[in-house]
C-alpha cells in the first residue's frame, strides 16, 4: 500500500467511493465522491495528537468490536495515508456543537469541521474489480451455536485480530466474557460453507489453512492447552500447505471429523456436543473459547457497484469470470478486471497472484493504440429499425445507445432516434436480435437470414 | 377462537392432566375446543417406521372429519399427535397423487383445506392483552425452564411457528403468567420418548441430563408441552434418582396448568394432585 501510495503514476483515493460509471473499454467515465474527512489531509501530519485527545470512545470496526477507537481515528495501524478521519456520526462537535479538541490542539490547523462531500470525475481506460468478501452471517443460521448469544463463540477474523500484535490485546488470546486466556479451544470448519441446508454450497477455501494457523497459535502461544478441529475434510493443497497442516498435527491439535451439533453453556464452559464419524461416536467437548470458520460471502454492496459498472455476477452474488479456465481476470465486459476475492473465495497468494495478471491485462490492454475485437457483433439496419430501444434494455454489456439520424421522407429531412452498437463493448451474445421486433438487429456472420437458411437446408 | 380439537390417547391416561387443564384454560380464554367425532390414533411414532402411506393415511382420516366440520382449524395438545397431523396435513396439500391414494385408503375425502396447530402456538398467539387481565394470581418469583423436546418444533419445514433450536413461544406464555423463564440449554434435546417404556437404561440418562440442566439452570420447576415429555420427566424421575443415585426433586407442569394457576383456577381441577413428582412445593411458593 506505502508503495503504490508512492507511485508516481498512481493515484490513491482513499476514504472515497465510486457512485457512478459510465463510457465503454479504453474510455470509461467514473464518478468518485470523496467522502469528507474532516482532517485537510495535506496539512496534517500524522502526529496522532487528535486521537490521543479524543474524548468519545466506539468500538473499533476493525478489531470487530473487541477494542474501542476514539472518533478521530486511524482504521488500522498499517493504513495509508496515516492519517486521520472524523467519525462524523459520533463526533460530539459535529453532533452538539460543543467539543473540538481536536481542532483545538492540531498543531498545523488541519481540523476542519466545514468540509463536505466532494465529487471527482475520472476518465479511465480499464476498471479492476476489487471489493473483497464480508464473512458469511452465521448468527442467523446456526441456532446449535447459541446465535451469537454466547460471548466465547468468535468468527476466525475476530480470533485473528486477538492473535494480532497491534490488535487490542497486543497478540494476547483472551476470552471475550472475562479476559481470562482460555486453555481449551474448539475451532468448528464450514460454518456456512459447504452447507447448502443453512449456508452456501461451495467450498471457503481459505479456512482448513487459517485454522491450521490458530490451532498452531493457541498451542505455541498458552501453555497446557489443547486445541480441537471439527471438521469435513482437510482441504490443503498449495505449496507447503500440507506440510503446514500435519505438523499442527503433530504439535497436538486434535482433528476430529464431524460436525458440531450444539453449543451451549454450563458455568463459564462451553460445552461442545459433536460426532466423530471415524469413531462413529458422539464426542462433547469442555471449551474455554469456540471459533468458527465462517464462509466467505461477497462483501456488502457488492452487488450494487456490479449494476453500477455493468459486471456479471454469479448465482452466489460473486463477479463472473468470462471463462473459468482460459479468462479467469477478465469479464465480459470490455475493459473490466477481476481481482481477489470478489471473484470467488481465495487465499492471499491467489489473491495476488490473480491481482497481478489482473495488472498485466490492464498494461497489454492500454499499450495498444488499436483494439481487436470479436466481429462476430451485432449490426443494426437503421431503415428498419423503429427506434423502440427494447434492445437496449435487454443488453448486457450497455452496449446500445440511441442515435438520432437524419432522413429524407419525400424530399424533406426528418429526424428519427434508433439503435446504435458500440463496437468496442458489444460481446455478439444476441440477446439483443431476439428482442429485436422488426428484425433489425442481426449478429453478424449469424444473420436471421443465415440461422433460417441452416434450418431449411437442414429440413430439406 | 373456534378450532377442532385433536384430544389424542395420552389423555385418557398419562396425559390426563393435561386434558383438564387445556378444557379450564381454554375456557377462561374463550377458546372454543370442538373435539372431533371419531377421532383415530395418530399413528404416533410407531407408523412411520412401519409404512410412509400409513403414517399419512391414520392422521388423514380424521383430518378429514374434522374438514367435515366446518372449522378450519384442528389444534391438539400432544407433540406427536400435531406432529403427525401437520406432516400429514403437509403431504396431503402438496401432493395430488398421495391425496388421492390416501382419500383411497380411509375411505373418507380429504380436500386439503384445514389448518393444523399446535395448542402451544394456538395459545401462545392468543393477543397478550387478552390474557393478561386473566392473570389474577401472577407467578412472581417462580423459575421455569421451559422444555420443548424434539417434535414440538421440529423439524421446521413441518412445525414452522417458533425457532427450532432457541423456542419461546412457552417461555413468552410463562412471562405473561408472571413467572421467570430461564435461558438454558436443553430446550430441545431428546427426552428418550418411548425408549421410557422400552429400554429405561437408556431412557434415563437422556432424562438425567435435562433435569441436570434444569437443577443447574436454576430452575424452580419444569414446563412441558408433551405428555411424553411428562411422562418422562416426571414419572421417570423416581427411576433416574434410583439408577443413577441422583436426588432430583423437580416438579414437571403442563404449560396449561401454569397458565390456570395463574388465572386462579384452582389446583385440583389442573389436576395438580396426580402429578408423580409432589407440585406442592411450586403451590407453596405461588400460593
Amino acid at each position: 500500500m506505502v508503495a503504490a501510495s508512492q507511485h508516481p503514476n498512481i493515484q490513491l483515493m482513499t476514504y472515497s467511493e465510486v457512485t457512478d460509471v459510465s463510457g465503454y473499454i479504453g474510455n470509461f467515465d467514473v464518478t468518485i465522491k470523496q467522502k469528507p474527512r474532516y482532517v485537510d489531509h495535506v496539512k496534517c501530519t500524522g502526529c496522532g495528537t487528535c486521537t490521543e485527545k479524543c474524548p468519545t470512545k466506539v468500538p473499533s470496526e476493525y478489531d470487530l468490536g473487541i477494542g474501542k477507537r476514539k472518533c478521530i481515528y486511524i482504521d488500522f495501524p498499517q493504513a495509508v495515508p496515516s492519517k486521520p478521519v472524523i467519525d462524523a456520526e459520533n463526533c460530539r462537535y459535529l453532533k452538539t456543537g460543543k467539543c473540538g479538541i481536536c481542532k483545538k490542539i492540531c498543531p498545523t490547523g488541519a481540523v476542519d469541521f466545514e468540509q463536505k462531500e466532494e465529487f471527482i470525475t475520472e476518465k479511465v481506460g480499464a476498471i479492476v474489480m476489487a471489493t473483497g468478501f464480508d464473512l458469511f452471517n452465521w448468527e442467523e443460521a446456526y441456532g446449535e451455536y447459541g446465535y451469537g448469544r454466547f460471548k466465547n463463540v468468535i468468527t476466525g477474523l475476530h480470533f485473528e485480530r486477538m492473535s494480532n500484535a497491534s490488535g487490542q490485546t497486543g497478540g494476547k488470546i483472551i476470552r471475550p466474557s472475562d479476559g481470562k486466556e482460555p486453555k481449551s479451544v474448539v475451532f468448528i470448519k464450514c460454518v456456512g460453507s459447504r452447507d447448502e441446508a443453512k449456508g452456501k454450497e461451495y467450498c471457503s477455501r481459505a479456512c482448513c489453512m487459517y485454522t491450521a494457523k490458530h490451532a498452531h497459535q493457541v498451542l505455541d502461544k498458552i501453555e497446557g492447552s489443547s486445541a480441537y478441529i471439527f471438521y469435513m475434510d482437510v482441504r490443503t493443497p498449495g505449496k507447503a500447505y500440507d506440510e503446514f497442516y500435519r505438523r499442527t498435527v503433530e504439535e497436538g491439535a486434535q482433528y476430529i471429523r464431524g460436525r458440531v451439533s450444539k453449543i451451549y453453556e454450563s458455568g463459564d464452559k462451553l460445552i461442545v456436543m459433536g460426532t466423530d464419524t471415524l469413531l462413529g461416536k458422539p464426542v462433547t467437548v469442555e471449551a474455554d473459547l469456540v471459533v468458527l470458520a465462517t464462509a466467505m460471502v461477497p462483501s456488502e454492496g457488492s452487488d450494487i457497484i456490479a449494476q453500477m459498472v455493468g459486471c456479471p455476477t454469479d448465482k452466489d452474488g460473486f463477479y463472473q469470470e468470462a471463462h473459468p479456465k482460459l479468462r479467469p481476470v477478465e469479464t465480459m465486459t470490455g475493459g473490466l478486471f477481476l481481482a481477489g476475492a470478489c471473484q470467488g473465495p481465495r487465499d492471499i497468494p491467489d489473491t495476488v497472484s490473480q491481482a497481478s495478471g489482473a495488472a498485466v491485462k490492464v498494461v497489454a490492454l492500454l499499450n495498444n493504440d488499436q483494439m481487436a475485437t470479436d466481429p462476430m457483433i451485432t449490426q443494426i439496419d437503421e431503415k428498419m429499425c423503429s427506434g423502440c430501444l427494447v434492445c437496449k434494455e435487454v443488453c448486457p454489456y450497455k452496449a446500445i445507445s440511441e442515435k438520432t439520424i437524419t432522413e429524407r421522407i419525400a424530399g424533406q429531412p426528418v429526424e428519427r432516434v434508433v439503435a446504435n452498437v458500440n463496437t468496442g463493448l458489444c460481446q455478439g451474445c444476441g440477446n439483443c436480435t431476439v428482442a429485436c421486433r422488426s428484425g433489425a438487429a442481426n449478429l453478424k456472420g449469424f444473420t436471421n437470414q443465415q440461422v433460417l437458411a441452416e434450418v431449411d437446408t437442414l429440413c430439406r | 377462537m373456534r378450532y377442532a380439537y385433536f384430544p389424542g390417547c395420552s389423555y385418557h391416561g398419562t396425559g390426563k392432566e393435561y386434558e383438564s387443564s387445556t378444557h379450564a384454560v381454554a375456557k377462561k380464554i374463550g377458546m372454543e375446543l370442538v373435539t372431533i367425532p371419531d377421532w383415530s390414533c395418530c399413528g404416533a411414532t410407531a407408523s412411520h417406521g412401519k409404512s410412509h402411506l400409513l403414517n399419512i393415511a391414520l392422521p388423514a382420516r380424521s383430518l378429514a372429519i374434522a374438514e367435515g366440520m366446518g372449522i378450519g382449524e384442528v389444534t391438539t395438545g400432544c407433540a406427536a399427535c400435531y406432529q403427525q397431523l401437520a406432516h400429514a396435513n403437509i403431504r396431503m396439500t402438496e401432493s395430488e397423487e398421495i391425496r388421492d391414494k390416501v382419500n383411497k385408503i380411509t375411505g373418507k375425502e380429504y380436500k386439503g383445506t384445514l389448518k393444523v396447530k399446535s395448542l402451544v402456538e394456538a395459545i401462545g398467539i392468543v393477543d397478550p392483552e387478552t390474557i393478561k387481565p386473566l392473570i389474577v394470581k401472577p407467578l412472581t418469583g417462580l423459575k421455569v425452564a421451559a422444555y420443548y423436546g424434539c417434535l414440538l418444533v421440529r423439524p421446521p419445514e413441518i412445525t414452522g411457528f417458533d425457532d427450532p433450536e432457541n423456542p419461546v413461544f412457552m417461555d413468552n406464555m410463562m412471562k405473561l403468567a408472571g413467572a421467570e423463564a430461564l435461558d438454558w440449554a436443553h430446550k430441545t434435546e431428546c427426552c428418550g420418548a418411548s425408549l421410557g417404556v422400552s429400554n429405561l437404561n437408556i431412557a434415563v440418562r437422556m432424562i438425567n441430563k435435562i433435569l441436570k440442566a434444569a437443577v443447574e439452570s436454576g430452575a424452580d420447576c419444569m414446563v412441558v408441552a408433551c405428555p411424553f415429555c411428562h411422562l418422562n420427566m416426571d414419572y421417570h424421575q423416581k427411576s433416574v434418582n434410583k439408577q443413577l443415585g441422583t436426588t432430583y426433586d423437580m416438579p414437571v407442569f403442563y404449560f396449561t396448568e401454569l397458565l390456570g394457576l395463574a388465572m386462579g383456577i384452582s389446583p385440583d381441577d389442573l389436576g395438580l394432585k396426580t402429578h408423580f413428582t409432589d407440585t406442592q412445593k411450586v403451590l407453596n411458593q405461588v400460593g
